[in-house]
C-alpha cells in the first residue's frame, strides 16, 4: 500500500501509518488529510509540528495530557484541552495528528 | 460476524516470541500435533472438549453473541470450532465415523474461521458461569490462538505489543526518558491542583512498595487521572513508593494468545525488578487481566516472592490497598466533593471471575465498592444480571481493543451499554467507574456510538483521589 506524495510514493501500513517514518514530509500530512476530508490549517500545524519535536527527543508519541498542557503554555489555556484537540482531529489527536505527523500508532490499551 | 478477523502479524511481530513468520507450509500437520499436545499437558482443556452435552444454557450469554446475532459467536459454537478438529482426530468415534459425530479435517476454511471467530471472543468466561460443567471458553480461545500463533498465524495487534513488553518494557512502546519527562509533568499537575508537592516516583531504590500498573495510565485518558489517585493515596498514607522504568507494564498480553513462555517472560522482569530495587511489598494498579495473571501466575511463573514482606498480600491489588488503609482510619476521604457525580461501577471480567481480593469470598465485588461508597455519596448498581460474577465485558477485552476490530467491539459493548442506560435513565447516573485500563480505553471509545459521553467512564482512583483529604498546602 502506498501514498501519492509530490509524484513519490511513499508506502503506508494497513491503517494508514507511514511505514518508514524518515520518508515524511510537509506534504504527507496535506495528502493524508485531504483523503480524510479534511484541510490543514495553523491550527493543525502547530499540532502536527509538536508531535514531530517530541518524536524527535522521545522516539514515541506524547501523552494527550503532555499534548494539552504544551499546546495550553503555548497558545493559551482555553485551547490547552482534549476538546480543542478533537475539534482539530475528529478521529481523535493520538490517532489521526500521529498519523499526518508521520508517527507510529501508539499501541496497547489506548 | 465474518469480518475476516484482525490484521495479520507479521514475521516482526512473531519471530521474537518464537513463533514462525508466517503462515508455514504443512502447517495442517502441526496445528493437529499442537492441538494434541496442549490437550495432553492441560486436563482442562481436554475435559472442556469431551463434556459439553449440547445443553444450550450458553447459547445467549456471550455479549459478542447478543450483539452480532452470528451463531458461531454462541459460546457452544465458538468452542466447537475447535472441537469438531479435536474430534476427528483424537476420539474414537471421529476417527472412524466424523460425518455422525460432526468431526471435520483441519483445513484452510476451518483455519479461517478460527482467526475470525476466536479474536470475536474476550476470554471474559461469562459463559463458563451458566454452564453447567463449567466449560471455559477463554481457555479454548486462548489454546486456539496458541496453535495458530505455532504455525504462524498471529494477531498483529497482541504479538506486536507483547514484543514491545519484552523489549523496551511495555506495552506503548514508552521509554524510560519519555516516561520520567511525562511522570513530571503529572507531578506539576499535583502540585496545580492541590498544592502539594506529591510524588510520582520512579525507580528509587529502598521505596517500601513497587507498584506496577498498565502503561496506559501513564498515557491515556481517563487513565492518568486514576494514576495521579493512587500517587495521592500513596502521599496521604505517608508510604514510600516507585515505578520501575524496566518493568513499567502490568498488563500481560500473552494470557490472550495462551502463551505461558512469553507470559513468564514478563512476570521475571517484575521480579527482577522488585528484586533491583528492594521493594517490600507490590501493588498491582488498576488492570483487569494483569490482575488475574498477578493473583493466579505469578507465583508460578516467577515465583516465590519470599523477599517481600509477608504481612501484606502478595500481590497486593491497588483497589485493596486504599480499602485497607480506609479501614485502618489511616486515610480519610470527605465525600461531598463528589457530589456533583452520581455513579456506577463496572466489575471488569478477570477481577470478577478470574481471581479475588481482600480475605473474604467476594471481596473482588464488594472492595471497589466499599471504596466508592466511602469517596461519594451517590452509588447506584447496574441490574444484578449484568454485575459480579455475571458481569458483561466492556466488548474489547482479551486482546481485541484495536481499531480494526471497532465493529465487534462496539456490537460487543451493547449488553453492558443497556444496562448504564438503564441507572442513566432510572437513577440519574452521570459516571461508571472501572479498574481496568481496557475497559476504560474500549468505553471512551464506544460510549458516544450508543449517544453518551466518552467523559462518562472514569478511573475508580480518580474518584477516590477527589474525596480524599490530603494535607494543608504549605503557604
Amino acid at each position: 500500500m502506498g501514498i501519492e506524495v509530490n509524484g513519490k510514493t511513499l508506502e503506508v501500513d494497513e491503517e494508514g501509518y507511514l511505514a518508514d517514518l524518515s520518508t515524511w514530509e510537509p506534504g504527507v500530512a496535506t495528502v493524508m488529510a485531504k483523503a480524510e476530508g479534511q484541510e490543514l490549517g495553523d491550527d493543525h500545524w502547530e499540532i502536527i509540528n509538536f508531535l514531530r519535536e517530541y518524536y524527535e527527543e522521545y522516539q514515541i508519541a506524547p501523552a494527550i495530557r503532555v499534548l494539552t498542557k504544551a499546546i495550553g503554555k503555548k497558545l493559551g489555556k482555553d485551547k490547552g484541552n482534549s476538546k480543542y484537540l478533537y475539534e482539530l482531529f475528529p478521529y481523535g489527536p493520538a490517532k489521526q495528528a500521529c498519523k499526518y505527523a508521520g508517527l507510529p500508532k501508539p499501541t496497547g490499551c489506548v | 460476524m465474518n469480518n475476516g478477523g484482525p490484521f495479520i502479524a507479521k514475521p516482526a511481530h512473531n519471530e521474537p516470541l518464537g513463533y514462525p513468520g508466517e503462515l508455514i507450509d504443512g502447517w495442517e500437520d502441526v496445528a493437529v500435533a499442537k492441538l494434541g499436545d496442549l490437550a495432553s499437558k492441560y486436563r482442562s482443556l481436554q475435559v472442556f472438549l469431551d463434556s459439553c452435552v449440547k445443553c444450550g444454557a450458553c447459547t445467549d450469554k456471550c455479549h459478542y453473541f447478543q450483539g452480532t446475532h452470528d451463531p458461531k459467536n454462541m459460546p457452544v459454537g465458538r468452542q466447537d470450532l475447535l472441537r469438531k478438529v479435536y474430534r476427528r482426530y483424537y476420539t474414537f468415534a471421529g476417527k472412524y465415523f466424523p460425518k455422525l459425530v460432526g468431526a471435520v479435517d483441519m483445513t484452510k476454511e476451518v483455519l479461517d474461521d478460527w482467526y475470525t471467530y476466536y479474536h470475536q471472543c474476550s476470554q471474559c468466561r461469562r459463559c463458563s458461569v451458566f454452564c453447567p460443567y463449567g466449560i471455559d471458553t477463554a481457555e479454548i480461545s486462548m489454546a486456539a490462538r496458541e496453535i495458530m500463533d505455532t504455525v504462524g498465524l498471529g494477531s498483529k495487534y497482541n504479538n506486536e505489543i507483547i514484543v514491545k513488553a519484552q523489549t523496551i518494557g511495555n506495552n506503548l512502546g514508552l521509554p524510560e526518558p519519555a516516561l520520567v519527562d511525562t511522570l513530571g509533568g503529572l507531578e506539576e499537575d499535583l502540585l496545580d491542583d492541590t498544592g502539594l508537592e506529591i510524588k510520582v516516583p520512579v525507580d528509587v531504590h529502598g521505596a517500601d512498595v513497587l507498584l506496577v500498573t498498565p502503561s496506559a495510565d501513564f498515557f491515556a485518558e481517563p487513565h492518568i487521572d486514576g494514576l495521579m489517585g493512587y500517587a495521592k493515596v500513596f502521599h496521604a498514607a505517608g508510604i514510600s513508593w516507585t515505578l520501575s522504568s524496566y518493568a513499567s507494564e502490568a498488563a500481560n498480553f500473552s494470557m490472550f494468545i495462551g502463551s505461558y513462555a512469553n507470559m513468564k517472560k514478563q512476570a521475571e522482569r517484575i521480579r527482577k525488578a522488585a528484586l533491583e530495587l528492594g521493594v517490600k511489598r507490590l501493588v498491582v494498579g488498576e488492570c483487569g487481566h494483569a490482575w488475574r495473571v498477578a493473583y493466579s501466575f505469578w507465583n508460578t511463573l516467577a515465583g516465590p516472592f519470599d523477599f517481600l514482606d509477608p504481612n501484606y498480600p502478595v500481590p497486593q491489588h491497588i483497589v485493596e490497598f486504599t480499602h485497607q488503609l480506609h479501614t485502618a482510619g489511616a486515610i480519610k476521604f470527605d465525600k461531598e466533593r463528589n457530589d456533583g457525580k452520581v455513579l456506577t461501577f463496572h466489575d471488569s471480567c478477570n477481577v470478577s471471575r478470574a481471581s479475588r481480593m481482600g480475605d473474604k469470598p467476594g471481596g473482588q465485588y464488594r472492595l471497589p465498592r466499599d471504596l466508592l461508597r466511602a469517596s461519594c455519596n451517590n452509588f447506584v448498581d447496574m441490574p444484578r444480571e449484568t454485575i459480579f460474577e455475571s458481569t458483561y465485558c466492556c466488548g474489547g477485552g482479551g486482546g481485541l481493543l484495536t481499531d480494526d476490530l471497532m465493529e465487534v467491539r462496539v456490537k460487543g459493548a451493547l449488553p453492558r451499554m443497556e444496562a448504564l442506560n438503564h441507572v442513566i435513565q432510572e437513577n440519574g447516573v452521570t459516571h461508571m467507574a472501572a479498574i481496568c485500563a481496557i475497559c476504560k480505553t474500549q468505553f471512551a471509545k464506544v460510549l458516544p456510538y450508543y449517544g453518551m459521553g466518552m467523559d462518562q467512564i472514569i478511573s475508580l482512583h480518580q474518584v477516590v483521589g477527589d474525596a480524599l483529604v490530603l494535607g494543608t498546602p504549605n503557604q
